[in-house]
Protein backbone atom coordinates (compact mmCIF):
# COMPACT_ATOMS: atom_id res chain seq x y z
CA UNK A 1 0.00 0.00 0.00
CA UNK A 2 2.77 2.12 0.97
CA UNK A 3 4.52 1.84 -2.32
CA UNK A 4 1.57 2.51 -4.33
CA UNK A 5 1.39 6.41 -2.68
CA UNK A 6 4.79 6.60 -3.04
CA UNK A 7 4.59 5.61 -6.65
CA UNK A 8 1.29 8.35 -6.69
CA UNK A 9 3.87 10.51 -5.10
CA UNK A 10 6.28 10.43 -7.44
CA UNK A 11 4.16 11.01 -10.40
CA UNK A 12 2.21 13.72 -8.62
CA UNK A 13 3.77 16.22 -11.39
CA UNK A 14 2.21 14.23 -14.23
CA UNK A 15 -1.07 13.49 -11.96
CA UNK A 16 -1.94 17.42 -11.52
CA UNK A 17 -0.98 17.70 -15.37
CA UNK A 18 -3.57 15.27 -16.87
CA UNK A 19 -6.13 16.64 -13.86
CA UNK A 20 -5.50 20.48 -15.21
CA UNK A 21 -6.00 19.19 -19.10
CA UNK A 22 -9.29 17.53 -18.09
CA UNK A 23 -10.24 20.40 -16.77
CA UNK A 24 -9.65 23.00 -19.68
CA UNK A 25 -11.15 20.33 -21.84
CA UNK A 26 -14.25 20.09 -19.60
CA UNK A 27 -14.45 23.79 -19.70
CA UNK A 28 -14.00 24.04 -23.31
CA UNK A 29 -16.88 21.21 -23.90
CA UNK A 30 -18.93 22.71 -21.94
CA UNK A 31 -18.45 26.53 -22.74
CA UNK A 32 -19.16 25.46 -26.57
CA UNK A 33 -22.70 23.94 -25.49
CA UNK A 34 -25.23 26.07 -26.01
CA UNK A 35 -26.98 26.26 -22.52
CA UNK A 36 -23.61 25.78 -20.83
CA UNK A 37 -20.92 27.58 -18.84
CA UNK A 38 -22.93 30.90 -18.32
CA UNK A 39 -20.16 32.22 -15.53
CA UNK A 40 -17.30 32.11 -17.92
CA UNK A 41 -18.83 34.17 -20.44
CA UNK A 42 -17.11 37.42 -20.97
CA UNK A 43 -20.50 38.42 -20.64
CA UNK A 44 -19.93 38.06 -16.75
CA UNK A 45 -20.03 41.42 -15.02
CA UNK A 46 -15.80 41.76 -14.38
CA UNK A 47 -14.67 41.07 -17.63
CA UNK A 48 -17.68 42.57 -19.22
CA UNK A 49 -16.69 46.29 -17.77
CA UNK A 50 -12.98 45.77 -18.77
CA UNK A 51 -14.16 45.15 -22.54
CA UNK A 52 -16.51 47.81 -22.12
CA UNK A 53 -13.90 50.62 -21.37
CA UNK A 54 -11.50 48.79 -23.72
CA UNK A 55 -14.27 49.16 -26.59
CA UNK A 56 -15.01 52.88 -25.81
CA UNK A 57 -11.40 54.31 -26.19
CA UNK A 58 -11.23 52.35 -29.36
CA UNK A 59 -14.44 52.85 -31.13
CA UNK A 60 -13.64 56.74 -30.13
CA UNK A 61 -11.75 57.06 -33.33
CA UNK A 62 -14.22 55.32 -35.17
CA UNK A 63 -17.25 57.29 -34.35
CA UNK A 64 -17.59 59.81 -37.52
CA UNK A 65 -17.70 56.48 -39.47
CA UNK A 66 -20.44 55.09 -37.12
CA UNK A 67 -22.17 58.66 -37.55
CA UNK A 68 -22.33 58.31 -40.98
CA UNK A 69 -23.78 54.93 -41.21
CA UNK A 70 -26.26 55.97 -39.21
CA UNK A 71 -26.76 59.00 -40.83
CA UNK A 72 -27.53 57.44 -43.87
CA UNK A 73 -29.54 54.68 -42.70
CA UNK A 74 -32.07 57.18 -41.19
CA UNK A 75 -32.56 58.73 -44.19
CA UNK A 76 -33.56 55.61 -45.78
CA UNK A 77 -35.72 54.67 -43.11
CA UNK A 78 -37.34 58.09 -43.63
CA UNK A 79 -37.89 57.09 -47.04
CA UNK A 80 -39.39 54.13 -46.35
CA UNK A 81 -41.61 55.84 -43.72
CA UNK A 82 -43.29 58.47 -45.90
CA UNK A 83 -44.35 55.75 -48.40
CA UNK A 84 -46.01 53.94 -45.38
CA UNK A 85 -47.60 57.01 -43.61
CA UNK A 86 -51.69 56.90 -45.12
CA UNK A 87 -53.15 59.16 -47.11
CA UNK A 88 -55.76 61.60 -45.48
CA UNK A 89 -58.36 60.54 -48.22
CA UNK A 90 -56.92 57.10 -48.32
CA UNK A 91 -59.22 53.98 -47.57
CA UNK A 92 -59.22 53.35 -44.05
CA UNK A 93 -57.32 50.08 -42.98
CA UNK A 94 -58.37 48.01 -40.07
CA UNK A 95 -55.70 47.24 -37.90
CA UNK A 96 -55.20 43.18 -37.00
CA UNK A 97 -52.81 40.54 -36.49
CA UNK A 98 -51.93 41.15 -40.34
CA UNK A 99 -50.20 44.91 -39.90
CA UNK A 100 -49.16 44.08 -35.97
CA UNK A 101 -45.54 44.50 -35.94
CA UNK A 102 -44.12 41.13 -35.72
CA UNK A 103 -40.41 41.39 -35.06
CA UNK A 104 -38.73 43.81 -32.07
CA UNK A 105 -35.50 45.82 -32.51
CA UNK A 106 -32.97 46.46 -30.00
CA UNK A 107 -29.63 48.67 -30.55
CA UNK A 108 -26.36 47.55 -28.86
CA UNK A 109 -22.66 48.19 -29.33
CA UNK A 110 -19.92 45.60 -30.06
CA UNK A 111 -17.38 45.42 -27.26
CA UNK A 112 -15.39 42.88 -27.89
CA UNK A 113 -15.24 40.93 -31.34
CA UNK A 114 -12.78 38.13 -32.79
CA UNK A 115 -12.08 37.40 -36.52
CA UNK A 116 -8.95 34.90 -36.57
CA UNK A 117 -10.36 32.17 -34.92
CA UNK A 118 -12.75 29.31 -35.90
CA UNK A 119 -14.88 29.71 -33.32
CA UNK A 120 -15.57 33.99 -33.03
CA UNK A 121 -18.12 35.63 -30.78
CA UNK A 122 -19.07 38.84 -30.49
CA UNK A 123 -19.68 40.71 -27.35
CA UNK A 124 -22.53 42.57 -26.84
CA UNK A 125 -23.58 46.01 -24.35
CA UNK A 126 -26.86 44.99 -24.05
CA UNK A 127 -28.17 41.86 -21.32
CA UNK A 128 -31.44 40.43 -19.94
CA UNK A 129 -32.43 43.64 -18.24
CA UNK A 130 -32.67 45.34 -21.93
CA UNK A 131 -34.36 42.26 -23.08
CA UNK A 132 -31.68 40.17 -24.96
CA UNK A 133 -32.83 36.67 -25.15
CA UNK A 134 -31.04 34.26 -26.11
CA UNK A 135 -31.41 33.20 -29.73
CA UNK A 136 -32.19 36.59 -31.24
CA UNK A 137 -30.75 37.25 -34.78
CA UNK A 138 -27.82 40.15 -34.87
CA UNK A 139 -27.39 42.25 -37.90
CA UNK A 140 -26.57 45.71 -38.69
CA UNK A 141 -26.66 48.05 -41.74
CA UNK A 142 -24.33 46.21 -44.00
CA UNK A 143 -25.79 43.07 -43.39
CA UNK A 144 -26.42 39.71 -41.13
CA UNK A 145 -23.64 39.41 -38.15
CA UNK A 146 -24.59 36.80 -36.30
CA UNK A 147 -27.13 35.16 -33.37
CA UNK A 148 -26.71 35.61 -29.42
CA UNK A 149 -25.55 32.53 -28.00
CA UNK A 150 -25.35 33.16 -23.95
CA UNK A 151 -26.97 36.46 -21.93
CA UNK A 152 -25.91 37.58 -18.52
CA UNK A 153 -27.56 40.80 -16.87
CA UNK A 154 -25.98 43.60 -18.79
CA UNK A 155 -24.14 41.64 -21.44
CA UNK A 156 -24.80 39.13 -24.07
CA UNK A 157 -22.71 36.87 -26.51
CA UNK A 158 -23.11 35.96 -30.07
CA UNK A 159 -22.11 33.77 -32.15
CA UNK A 160 -20.20 35.64 -35.14
CA UNK A 161 -21.72 34.98 -38.72
CA UNK A 162 -17.75 33.79 -38.31
CA UNK A 163 -18.28 30.84 -36.22
CA UNK A 164 -18.28 27.32 -37.81
CA UNK A 165 -20.69 25.88 -35.92
CA UNK A 166 -23.20 28.38 -37.19
CA UNK A 167 -26.44 27.78 -39.60
CA UNK A 168 -28.32 30.46 -41.02
CA UNK A 169 -30.96 30.03 -43.14
CA UNK A 170 -30.37 31.87 -46.52
CA UNK A 171 -32.32 32.43 -50.68
CA UNK A 172 -31.07 33.47 -53.44
CA UNK A 173 -32.85 36.82 -54.53
CA UNK A 174 -33.80 36.26 -57.58
CA UNK A 175 -34.98 32.49 -57.57
CA UNK A 176 -35.76 31.96 -54.35
CA UNK A 177 -33.62 29.02 -53.82
CA UNK A 178 -32.78 28.49 -50.51
CA UNK A 179 -29.90 27.12 -48.79
CA UNK A 180 -27.85 27.35 -45.48
CA UNK A 181 -25.04 29.33 -45.05
CA UNK A 182 -22.11 28.18 -43.29
CA UNK A 183 -18.30 29.68 -42.48
CA UNK A 184 -15.52 27.32 -43.63
CA UNK A 185 -13.75 29.13 -40.71
CA UNK A 186 -10.43 30.68 -43.57
CA UNK A 187 -11.24 33.73 -44.70
CA UNK A 188 -12.98 36.42 -42.65
CA UNK A 189 -14.80 38.04 -46.00
CA UNK A 190 -16.49 35.00 -47.35
CA UNK A 191 -18.70 31.98 -46.38
CA UNK A 192 -20.35 29.10 -48.06
CA UNK A 193 -23.70 28.95 -49.24
CA UNK A 194 -24.59 24.81 -48.86
CA UNK A 195 -27.34 22.83 -50.50
CA UNK A 196 -28.39 24.50 -53.46
CA UNK A 197 -29.03 21.69 -55.89
CA UNK A 198 -26.85 21.80 -59.28
CA UNK A 199 -29.73 22.36 -61.60
CA UNK A 200 -30.36 26.00 -60.36
CA UNK A 201 -28.91 28.94 -62.55
CA UNK A 202 -26.54 30.98 -60.03
CA UNK A 203 -24.49 33.42 -61.28
CA UNK A 204 -21.52 35.55 -59.94
CA UNK A 205 -22.97 39.19 -58.07
CA UNK A 206 -26.60 36.91 -57.58
CA UNK A 207 -27.53 38.69 -53.51
CA UNK A 208 -28.23 36.27 -50.54
CA UNK A 209 -30.81 36.85 -48.28
CA UNK A 210 -32.10 35.73 -45.42
CA UNK A 211 -35.17 33.42 -45.80
CA UNK A 212 -37.11 33.89 -42.78
CA UNK A 213 -37.65 30.00 -42.63
CA UNK A 214 -35.65 29.85 -39.62
CA UNK A 215 -37.88 32.80 -37.42
CA UNK A 216 -34.54 34.37 -36.26
CA UNK A 217 -34.12 37.04 -39.06
CA UNK A 218 -36.80 39.06 -40.93
CA UNK A 219 -37.06 37.60 -44.47
CA UNK A 220 -34.87 39.95 -46.76
CA UNK A 221 -31.80 40.98 -44.61
CA UNK A 222 -29.15 41.32 -46.97
CA UNK A 223 -26.36 38.45 -46.32
CA UNK A 224 -23.48 39.16 -49.08
CA UNK A 225 -23.49 38.14 -53.05
CA UNK A 226 -22.42 35.30 -54.91
CA UNK A 227 -18.60 35.77 -55.43
CA UNK A 228 -17.72 31.83 -56.82
CA UNK A 229 -19.61 29.50 -58.57
CA UNK A 230 -18.60 25.78 -58.62
CA UNK A 231 -19.36 22.21 -58.29
CA UNK A 232 -19.07 20.62 -54.82
CA UNK A 233 -16.43 17.95 -55.04
CA UNK A 234 -17.78 15.89 -52.08
CA UNK A 235 -21.53 15.58 -52.86
CA UNK A 236 -21.95 16.41 -56.91
CA UNK A 237 -26.01 16.64 -56.18
CA UNK A 238 -25.05 19.94 -54.81
CA UNK A 239 -23.30 23.46 -55.79
CA UNK A 240 -20.56 25.32 -54.13
CA UNK A 241 -21.30 28.76 -53.85
CA UNK A 242 -19.19 30.83 -52.02
CA UNK A 243 -20.78 34.01 -50.69
CA UNK A 244 -18.44 37.60 -49.88
CA UNK A 245 -20.07 38.76 -47.02
CA UNK A 246 -21.75 41.79 -46.69
CA UNK A 247 -20.83 43.03 -43.13
CA UNK A 248 -17.56 44.00 -42.55
CA UNK A 249 -16.79 42.22 -39.39
CA UNK A 250 -13.35 43.96 -38.34
CA UNK A 251 -14.97 47.03 -37.76
CA UNK A 252 -18.42 46.25 -36.61
CA UNK A 253 -19.52 48.83 -34.13
CA UNK A 254 -23.41 49.24 -33.44
CA UNK A 255 -25.33 46.48 -34.42
CA UNK A 256 -28.99 45.77 -33.65
CA UNK A 257 -31.16 42.51 -31.99
CA UNK A 258 -34.19 41.74 -33.63
CA UNK A 259 -36.68 39.12 -31.86
CA UNK A 260 -39.39 37.37 -33.31
CA UNK A 261 -42.28 37.15 -30.48
CA UNK A 262 -43.89 34.13 -33.00
CA UNK A 263 -40.71 32.31 -32.57
CA UNK A 264 -41.91 29.58 -29.88
CA UNK A 265 -44.63 29.04 -31.37
CA UNK A 266 -43.34 28.46 -34.61
CA UNK A 267 -40.99 26.61 -33.79
CA UNK A 268 -42.71 23.96 -31.49
CA UNK A 269 -45.06 23.85 -34.42
CA UNK A 270 -42.73 22.47 -36.77
CA UNK A 271 -41.28 20.73 -34.39
CA UNK A 272 -44.13 18.61 -33.68
CA UNK A 273 -43.57 15.30 -35.49
CA UNK A 274 -46.74 12.81 -34.24
CA UNK A 275 -47.80 11.28 -37.30
CA UNK A 276 -51.60 10.69 -37.43
CA UNK A 277 -52.07 6.93 -37.20
CA UNK A 278 -54.65 5.32 -39.10
CA UNK B 1 13.32 33.14 -5.49
CA UNK B 2 13.20 36.40 -3.36
CA UNK B 3 10.01 38.73 -2.54
CA UNK B 4 11.66 41.46 -4.72
CA UNK B 5 12.30 38.77 -7.60
CA UNK B 6 8.66 37.78 -6.96
CA UNK B 7 7.19 41.40 -7.23
CA UNK B 8 9.20 41.96 -10.07
CA UNK B 9 8.00 39.10 -11.91
CA UNK B 10 4.64 39.32 -11.21
CA UNK B 11 4.83 42.92 -12.47
CA UNK B 12 6.44 41.14 -15.69
CA UNK B 13 3.37 38.65 -16.07
CA UNK B 14 0.98 41.61 -15.37
CA UNK B 15 2.18 44.10 -17.97
CA UNK B 16 2.37 41.26 -20.69
CA UNK B 17 -1.19 40.44 -19.83
CA UNK B 18 -1.91 43.75 -20.45
CA UNK B 19 -0.14 44.26 -23.81
CA UNK B 20 -1.76 40.84 -24.74
CA UNK B 21 -5.08 41.95 -24.37
CA UNK B 22 -5.15 45.24 -25.39
CA UNK B 23 -2.85 45.20 -28.51
CA UNK B 24 -2.18 41.15 -29.91
CA UNK B 25 -5.91 40.61 -29.67
CA UNK B 26 -7.23 41.10 -33.10
CA UNK B 27 -3.68 40.62 -34.18
CA UNK B 28 -2.71 37.70 -37.09
CA UNK B 29 -0.28 38.32 -39.43
CA UNK B 30 -1.72 37.35 -42.68
CA UNK B 31 -4.23 36.07 -41.01
CA UNK B 32 -1.81 33.09 -39.93
CA UNK B 33 0.57 34.03 -36.95
CA UNK B 34 -0.63 34.91 -33.58
CA UNK B 35 1.26 36.51 -31.26
CA UNK B 36 0.94 35.06 -27.74
CA UNK B 37 3.08 37.31 -26.33
CA UNK B 38 2.20 36.79 -22.31
CA UNK B 39 4.34 33.56 -22.41
CA UNK B 40 7.43 35.03 -22.18
CA UNK B 41 6.12 35.69 -18.84
CA UNK B 42 6.39 31.63 -17.95
CA UNK B 43 9.05 31.43 -19.91
CA UNK B 44 11.57 33.22 -18.72
CA UNK B 45 10.82 32.34 -14.76
CA UNK B 46 13.59 30.84 -13.06
CA UNK B 47 13.44 26.68 -12.26
CA UNK B 48 13.90 27.51 -8.84
CA UNK B 49 9.82 27.69 -9.28
CA UNK B 50 8.62 23.89 -9.96
CA UNK B 51 6.86 22.16 -12.10
CA UNK B 52 3.70 22.32 -9.95
CA UNK B 53 3.32 25.80 -9.38
CA UNK B 54 4.49 26.76 -12.49
CA UNK B 55 1.36 24.79 -13.92
CA UNK B 56 -0.97 26.19 -12.17
CA UNK B 57 -0.17 29.70 -12.46
CA UNK B 58 -0.25 28.61 -16.31
CA UNK B 59 -3.68 27.28 -15.79
CA UNK B 60 -4.78 30.70 -14.03
CA UNK B 61 -2.96 32.72 -16.56
CA UNK B 62 -4.34 30.93 -19.51
CA UNK B 63 -7.73 30.65 -18.25
CA UNK B 64 -7.51 34.54 -17.59
CA UNK B 65 -6.45 34.90 -20.99
CA UNK B 66 -9.78 32.93 -22.21
CA UNK B 67 -12.16 34.86 -20.59
CA UNK B 68 -11.09 37.62 -22.43
CA UNK B 69 -10.74 35.88 -25.38
CA UNK B 70 -13.68 34.16 -25.77
CA UNK B 71 -11.47 31.09 -26.31
CA UNK B 72 -12.58 29.37 -23.11
CA UNK B 73 -10.31 26.84 -21.93
CA UNK B 74 -8.31 26.56 -25.24
CA UNK B 75 -5.57 28.83 -23.82
CA UNK B 76 -5.76 27.03 -20.43
CA UNK B 77 -4.77 24.03 -21.48
CA UNK B 78 -2.30 25.23 -24.24
CA UNK B 79 -0.65 27.08 -21.15
CA UNK B 80 -0.76 24.04 -19.13
CA UNK B 81 0.73 21.94 -21.38
CA UNK B 82 3.40 24.63 -21.67
CA UNK B 83 4.30 24.85 -18.34
CA UNK B 84 4.09 20.52 -17.96
CA UNK B 85 7.15 20.80 -20.48
CA UNK B 86 9.22 23.54 -19.54
CA UNK B 87 11.48 22.17 -17.38
CA UNK B 88 11.69 19.03 -19.11
CA UNK B 89 12.36 20.32 -22.66
CA UNK B 90 14.95 22.95 -20.38
CA UNK B 91 16.78 19.86 -19.15
CA UNK B 92 16.76 18.05 -22.70
CA UNK B 93 17.93 21.13 -24.67
CA UNK B 94 20.81 22.04 -22.63
CA UNK B 95 24.00 20.99 -23.49
CA UNK B 96 24.98 18.29 -20.72
CA UNK B 97 26.37 19.62 -17.58
CA UNK B 98 25.42 23.29 -18.32
CA UNK B 99 22.10 23.23 -16.64
CA UNK B 100 21.72 25.43 -13.82
CA UNK B 101 18.98 24.78 -11.30
CA UNK B 102 18.83 28.82 -10.39
CA UNK B 103 19.35 30.09 -13.72
CA UNK B 104 16.40 31.94 -15.79
CA UNK B 105 16.24 31.06 -19.41
CA UNK B 106 16.51 34.64 -20.66
CA UNK B 107 18.06 35.56 -24.30
CA UNK B 108 21.03 37.49 -22.31
CA UNK B 109 21.58 34.63 -19.86
CA UNK B 110 22.07 31.53 -22.28
CA UNK B 111 22.27 33.38 -25.54
CA UNK B 112 20.62 33.13 -29.09
CA UNK B 113 21.07 29.87 -30.12
CA UNK B 114 20.50 28.03 -27.22
CA UNK B 115 17.39 30.26 -26.11
CA UNK B 116 15.29 29.71 -29.82
CA UNK B 117 16.30 25.97 -29.61
CA UNK B 118 14.46 26.07 -26.13
CA UNK B 119 11.78 28.36 -26.60
CA UNK B 120 10.86 27.68 -29.88
CA UNK B 121 9.27 23.83 -29.43
CA UNK B 122 7.41 24.85 -26.73
CA UNK B 123 6.00 27.74 -28.20
CA UNK B 124 5.16 25.41 -31.28
CA UNK B 125 3.72 22.99 -28.65
CA UNK B 126 1.55 25.45 -26.90
CA UNK B 127 0.70 26.96 -30.49
CA UNK B 128 -0.31 23.35 -31.54
CA UNK B 129 -2.53 22.50 -28.95
CA UNK B 130 -4.41 25.91 -29.19
CA UNK B 131 -5.06 25.82 -32.87
CA UNK B 132 -5.87 21.89 -32.76
CA UNK B 133 -8.34 22.89 -29.97
CA UNK B 134 -9.97 25.39 -32.11
CA UNK B 135 -9.91 23.66 -35.17
CA UNK B 136 -11.47 20.57 -33.55
CA UNK B 137 -13.60 18.86 -36.18
CA UNK B 138 -14.02 21.28 -38.51
CA UNK B 139 -10.33 22.61 -39.88
CA UNK B 140 -7.57 20.64 -41.62
CA UNK B 141 -4.32 19.27 -40.27
CA UNK B 142 -2.29 21.58 -43.17
CA UNK B 143 -3.80 24.51 -41.54
CA UNK B 144 -3.73 23.60 -37.92
CA UNK B 145 0.58 22.62 -38.67
CA UNK B 146 0.87 25.95 -40.81
CA UNK B 147 -0.71 28.01 -38.32
CA UNK B 148 1.09 26.60 -35.70
CA UNK B 149 4.24 27.43 -37.30
CA UNK B 150 3.95 30.53 -38.05
CA UNK B 151 2.51 31.62 -34.52
CA UNK B 152 5.28 29.95 -33.19
CA UNK B 153 7.98 31.48 -35.17
CA UNK B 154 5.96 35.10 -34.66
CA UNK B 155 6.22 34.75 -30.60
CA UNK B 156 9.51 33.77 -30.69
CA UNK B 157 10.47 36.94 -32.68
CA UNK B 158 8.41 39.19 -30.09
CA UNK B 159 9.76 37.64 -26.94
CA UNK B 160 13.51 38.14 -28.46
CA UNK B 161 12.41 41.87 -29.41
CA UNK B 162 11.12 42.54 -25.94
CA UNK B 163 13.93 41.13 -24.35
CA UNK B 164 16.19 43.30 -26.35
CA UNK B 165 14.46 46.24 -25.84
CA UNK B 166 13.47 46.04 -22.20
CA UNK B 167 15.54 43.80 -20.09
CA UNK B 168 18.74 44.41 -18.54
CA UNK B 169 21.65 42.61 -19.69
CA UNK B 170 23.23 39.88 -17.42
CA UNK B 171 20.91 40.27 -15.06
CA UNK B 172 17.34 39.14 -16.08
CA UNK B 173 14.49 41.52 -15.61
CA UNK B 174 15.08 44.15 -12.55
Amino acid sequence: MLRIFEFLYKIRTFLLFVLLEFLAVWIIVSNNSPQGAAFFNSSNAWTGKALEKQSEVVQFFSLAEANASLNSENALIKQKLLGLQAQPDSLPLQIDSLLEARYKFIGARVIANSLRLSQNYITLNKGEKDGVKPGMGVFNSQGVVGRIKSVSKNYAVAFSLLNTSLLLSAKIKTSDVFGSIQWDGTNSSEAQLLYVPRHVTVSKGDTILTSGFNAVFPEGILIGQISDVAVNQKDPNYLALTVQLSADFSRLTYVYLVENPAFQELDSLQNQSVLPND
Amino acid sequence: MTSRNIISYSFLILALVVVQLLFLKNLAVFGQAFGFLYLLGLLVLPSTLRTIPLMILAFFLGLSIDLFFQTLGMHTAAATCFAFFKHIWLKISSPSGSYEESEEPTLSQIGLVRYVSFALPLLFLYSLVFFVADHWGTGTFIAVVSKSFFSSVFTLLLTILVQLLFFKRKRGIS
